[in-house]
C-alpha cells in the first residue's frame, strides 16, 4: 500500500486503527490462546506485583522528577502535595481522601504561587 | 470501588484535550479514544503523528508503550482462561491498568473462582464510561479546560493512594520501593520503557525475595 496517494486524513485514520489493534493484540497476548496455559507457580506469583510496580513506576517520576531530572528543591508544588496526601493517607487511607488533600495544597501553590 | 473515578476522570480529560490540540480534529480524536483505549499509548503516539512519522513507527512505539499489558494479561489468564475466546479477547481488549488492581484487590485467592468474569466485566465497564464520557468532553471542549492548573497530576495523587492501599505485606514494599528506584533511575529510556525496566525489577525482587524465603524456612531446624 502506497501511504502518499491517500489524503492525509486517510493515512492518520489508518494509523489510528492501526493502534486499536496494538492495544487489541498487547492486551490479548497470554489470553488468546485455546491450550492451556501454565506458568511456573513461583513466577506466576511474582507477577501478582506487576501491576502494582506498573503504578509506582507511573507514578513515581511523576512526583520526584522534573524535566527529566530529581526535583532539586523542597520548594516544589508536586512533593509537597504528594507528602500532604501520603500524611493524609497515613491517617484516614483511601484514594478521594488523599486525592482532595493534596490537591488542595497543589492547586494553590501552583496557581498562586506559580511553583 | 468507584473512588479511582476522579484521579480517571482527570487523566481522561487531559487526554481528550491532548488529542485535539495535537491538530488531530474532533473527529480523528473521537476515532482514537474509541478504538485505541490506552491513554499512554494515545499520547505517546501524538507527536509522532503530527510529525509525520511512518506509520510502521507510530505502531511499533505505541506497542512498546503497551508492554506491560503483556504481562496483565497473563494475570488475566488465570482468572478468565476458562471462557469462550471471544469473550475472553473482548474483555482482554477492555481491561486497562485499574482493572487488574481493583480485581486483585478483591480476589485474594489463587486461580479461578465463581463471579470473576462478571467482576471484570462489570469493572471494564465502569473504567470504560468514565474514561470515554471524560475523554470526549476533553476533546469537544478542550479550548475551555484550564491545562495549566496542572489537572494531570490529579491522577497522579489518586495513583498514589491506589499504590499505597496495595502495599498489603513486606513483599509488596519492596517491590513499590525497587519499583520507584528503577522507573526513575530508568526515566531517560524511550517509549515509556522505564516502566517496563521498573516492573521486571519488582518482579525479580520479588522472586529473589521468594527464594530467600525458602532458604531460610530449610535452615531453621524442625521439631
Amino acid at each position: 500500500m502506497d501511504g502518499s496517494t491517500l489524503p492525509g486524513w486517510a493515512v492518520t485514520a489508518l494509523t489510528i486503527l492501526g493502534l486499536g489493534v496494538v492495544t487489541l493484540v498487547s492486551r490479548n497476548v497470554f489470553l488468546w490462546s485455546r491450550r492451556e496455559l501454565h506458568f511456573p507457580e513461583r513466577l506466576q506469583r511474582a507477577l501478582q506485583m506487576a501491576p502494582l510496580a506498573a503504578i509506582v513506576a507511573i507514578t513515581a517520576p511523576e512526583i520526584f522528577l522534573a524535566h527529566g531530572h530529581l526535583v532539586e528543591s523542597w520548594r516544589d508544588a508536586r512533593l509537597l502535595s504528594a507528602a500532604v496526601a501520603t500524611a493524609f493517607y497515613a491517617w484516614r487511607p483511601g484514594v478521594l481522601g488523599p486525592l482532595l488533600a493534596g490537591l488542595a495544597v497543589y492547586l494553590p501553590l501552583r496557581l498562586a504561587w506559580g511553583w | 470501588m468507584l473512588a479511582f473515578g476522579p484521579g480517571l476522570a482527570a487523566w481522561g480529560l487531559v487526554t481528550g484535550v491532548a488529542m485535539t490540540q495535537s491538530g488531530l480534529g474532533v473527529g480523528l480524536s473521537l476515532l482514537m479514544t474509541f478504538t485505541a483505549y490506552a491513554g499512554s499509548a494515545q499520547l505517546a503516539s501524538l507527536p509522532l503523528i503530527a510529525s509525520g512519522a511512518p506509520i510502521w513507527v507510530i505502531w511499533a512505539s505505541a506497542f512498546c508503550v503497551n508492554l506491560r499489558f503483556v504481562i496483565f494479561s497473563s494475570q488475566w489468564r488465570v482468572h478468565l482462561g476458562h471462557l469462550p475466546r471471544g469473550r475472553r479477547v473482548l474483555l482482554g481488549y477492555l481491561l486497562a491498568d485499574l482493572n487488574l488492581v481493583m480485581f486483585q484487590k478483591n480476589w485474594k485467592g489463587e486461580g479461578h473462582q465463581v463471579g470473576q468474569a462478571r467482576y471484570a466485566a462489570g469493572g471494564a465497564a465502569a473504567v470504560w464510561i468514565v474514561w470515554q464520557s471524560t475523554s470526549v468532553a476533553g476533546i469537544l471542549l478542550s479550548s475551555l479546560v484550564p491545562l495549566e492548573w496542572g489537572l494531570g497530576f490529579a491522577g497522579t495523587l489518586s495513583m498514589l493512594g491506589i499504590a499505597y492501599s496495595l502495599l498489603s505485606d513486606r513483599t509488596a514494599w519492596v517491590a513499590a520501593i525497587v519499583s520507584a528506584a528503577a522507573a526513575v533511575a530508568a526515566f531517560s529510556l524511550p517509549l515509556k520503557l522505564n516502566i517496563l525496566v521498573a516492573i521486571a525489577a519488582a518482579v525479580v525482587a520479588t522472586l529473589v525475595m521468594a527464594q530467600a524465603g525458602k532458604a531460610a524456612e530449610a535452615m531453621r531446624p524442625r521439631h
